[in-house]
């Protein structure tokens, strides 16, 4: 059977001595994305431009900007904790299609 | 230069004279005398390192994986309940492959509470991926010391290692050292460069981090072919420490064996009253010989079946005991012959628990038993414990 | 092989004295072994240490049972103690006391007694309570090794390893071992 993880697995075939690993930020290698059934929608009316949701957001996929914040769906995997985390309810979860 | 010096002292110069960056410690009996040596060295100049003081074991080992992760030589010093204390991180520190030396104070690990010698302590962390190195004297703490940073730094091991020194009969106990000078053990042992982990702005890499069940195994795997590559290792820095200070260690340091039938097999302090035991049957005509195991970890199974080899009988003697099986040496040695052709008959003894202190007679009384065994050829009981009152434990 | 055990108390510096007297035989060219009674350290506790020295290298590493001579550093742990378990026959005994040896009734013992308690309180070692009296009791031991053919180890060598590794007050230290090796008495 496939392993459920086996897509996050990186280092398989040269085994490292202490299983460091040699390349910073290769996270941004995997494109969570992929993983999303429910995209997350800013409503640019609500939205009070707190910036609760970039400082929950687990993937760290939404960045702050001068206007309202910006999601990076690349890597947005769809979890929802920015909508129900988000105070003035500005983030509706849309089914992907 | 020849110095009167207890066993702690042994190892707190020898520590010294690897010049470590960082010792992190807690006090414990027996071993308390080596982190108050070596912070009074790091406070009067002696020792150009960070002294940190911490408030358990488990920090102590910890902050000494954090400060070899970034590219230090450390070293700690513990035992009996500290080491078992440590136990969570040693196995971090041998997966990250930091060659983290520590030493240990064999005591007994409570209950009952019990500051006495034997290493049960030790024993129960053999599986953890550290090489492990006992001492039968006070010299042997300071050599093994020098030497475990040479064997657990070679860029083919990369393992952590403990020596150990029995609790009182060597941490409290004066005799006379050779201690090699600065100049000796800089050329014998340079300066740590570290080769694969290390804090670095311009190469950034993680510790540390987490293996999933397609990589896991390899790394165990990795770590056992360390162990194995160590076997060669072990022997080279051994015979390079004899080239420079005329002292020879054995992974298994044969005595008095050649036409031994009976073959007593020992670790750490004992093995001094054994030797003396072996001289005395000697003379009264019994073939006995010993074998002491310096090295424990990579287990040395092929010196083992060759220092045998002729002999009838391997009287295996631990200070230790595996509940529910025996000595964990007698496991341990048990395997290495179970697929050897020819093989002695092999009894076990467990003796000088909490201290119990090993004699002359005990050792003679192991001898006595192993000839009744060899009469008739049978083992009827492998495991057999000495000195200690069956009749009041009811 | 001569092996020594000395009794004190806690706090009497038994197990200095025993390390002392090992660096000095070391000095004379002896192979050498001290370590204490392996025991729980409380003050005033009877306390044992023990010291080996031989010709040739020292393997063994049991407690001494069978000692070649006896150092008692206070008179008063003859009552609670059996000091003279195991003593070899023929074997010699050095005690810290006012009386003499006659009065302590030994018998098949070599014994020295030495006061000295009175001698390290002199030289300002300790107090009356608690003086500090390993140093002198070497010094008697000296005199008496070389009386009785003993486990001899010279009083120079003693000084020696007072000056060297007693942190705290040598010259006095030193002082009270060599007026101590003067007034030993033997009867
Ligand atoms: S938490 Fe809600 S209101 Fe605050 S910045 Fe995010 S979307 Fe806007
Ligand atoms: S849905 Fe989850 S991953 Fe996507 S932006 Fe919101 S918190 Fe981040």
């Amino acid at each position: 059977m496939k392993n459920p993880f086996s897509h996050e697995v990186k280092i398989v075939g040269k085994i490292t001595v202490g299983a460091r690993i040699t390349q910073p930020g290769n996270s941004m290698e995997y494109k969570t994305g992929s993983w999303r059934s429910y995209k997350p929608i800013i409503d640019k009316e609500k939205c009070k431009k707190c910036g609760i949701c970039v400082t929950y957001c687990p993937d760290a996929s939404i960045k702050r900007t001068e206007d309202i914040p910006v999601i990076d769906y690349d890597y947005c995997k769809g979890c929802g904790i920015c909508a129900i985390e988000c105070p003035s309810h500005a983030i509706i979860m849309k089914p992907e299609v | 230069m020849k110095q009167v010096i207890e066993g702690n002292q042994a190892v707190a110069i020898g520590a010294k004279l690897c010049r470590p960056k960082v010792i992190a410690s807690y006090p414990i009996t027996p071993s308390t005398h080596i982190p108050e040596l070596i912070s009074e060295f790091v406070a009067n100049g002696e020792l150009d390192a960070e002294f940190i003081n911490v408030e358990s074991e488990h920090s102590a080992i910890s902050a000494c994986l954090g400060a070899q992760a970034t590219g230090v030589r450390t070293f700690t010093a513990t035992g009996s309940q500290g080491l078992a204390l440590m136990h969570e991180i040693l196995y971090v520190a041998a997966g990250m492959r930091l060659p983290i030396v520590i030493s240990v104070a064999n005591r007994s690990l409570s209950a009952p509470l019990n500051i006495w010698g034997d290493n049960c302590d030790t024993m129960a962390e053999r599986d953890s991926g550290w090489l492990q190195f006992h001492s039968e004297r006070n010299q042997d703490a300071l050599d093994l010391v020098i030497q475990a940073y040479k064997i657990a730094e070679n860029k083919e091991v990369l393992l952590p290692a403990m020596v150990t020194i029995d609790a009182y009969s060597l941490t409290h106990t004066y005799e006379i050292v050779d201690v090699p000078s600065q100049e000796e053990v800089d050329a014998f042992l340079p300066g740590y460069k570290p080769l694969h982990a290390c804090l670095d702005p311009e190469n950034p890499i993680t510790q540390g981090a987490c293996a999933m069940p397609e990589d896991y195994m390899e790394f165990k795997y990795a770590q056992q072919k360390a162990m194995q590559t160590a076997e060669k290792v072990v022997d080279d820095v051994f015979e390079e420490f004899e080239n420079k200070f005329g002292r020879k260690y054995r992974k298994i340091e044969p005595y008095r064996t050649d036409d031994a039938e009976i073959i007593l097999l020992t670790m750490g302090s004992m093995t001094g009253t054994a030797r003396e035991a072996v001289d005395k049957l000697r003379e009264r005509g019994t073939k006995v010989g010993l074998a002491k195991i310096t090295v424990f970890r990579p287990f040395p199974k092929k010196e083992l079946i060759t220092v045998t080899k002729g002999a009838n009988l391997l009287a295996v003697i631990d200070r230790n005991i595996s509940l529910g099986l025996g000595g964990a040496t007698f496991a341990d040695v048990s395997s290495a012959y179970i697929n050897a052709a020819d093989r002695p008959l092999i009894l076990n003894t467990i003796l000088g628990l909490g201290g119990r202190d090993p004699t002359v007679e005990n050792f003679c009384e192991i001898v006595d038993r192993s000839k009744e065994v060899m009469k008739t050829g049978k083992v009827e009981r492998p495991v057999e414990w000495i000195n200690v009152r069956k009749e009041d434990v009811t | 092989m001569i092996e020594v055990r000395f009794h004190g108390r806690g706090g009497q510096g038994a197990v200095t004295a025993a390390r002392l007297l090992a660096v000095a035989a070391f000095k004379e060219g002896k192979y050498v072994q001290s370590f204490p009674m392996f025991g729980i350290e409380r003050r005033g506790a009877p306390v044992m240490a023990f010291l080996r020295m031989d010709d040739k290298q020292i393997r063994i590493r049991s407690q001494v049972y069978e000692p070649d001579a006896i150092v008692v550093l206070d008179d008063k742990l003859i009552k609670a103690v059996n000091v003279c378990e195991g003593l070899k026959s023929g074997g010699m005994g050095v005690i810290n006391t006012k009386r003499k040896p006659s009065e302590i009734g030994f018998k098949d013992i070599k014994m020295a007694t030495v006061d000295a308690t009175s001698i390290a309180v002199k030289h300002g070692l300790g107090s009356k309570a608690a003086p500090i009296v390993n140093t002198a009791i070497l010094g008697a031991y000296a005199r008496a090794a070389e009386e009785f053919g003993v486990g001899k180890i010279g009083i120079d060598s003693i000084v020696k390893a007072i000056m060297e590794s007693v942190p705290s007050k040598p010259n006095e230290n030193a002082d009270v071992a060599k007026e101590a090796y003067e007034k030993s008495i033997f009867a």
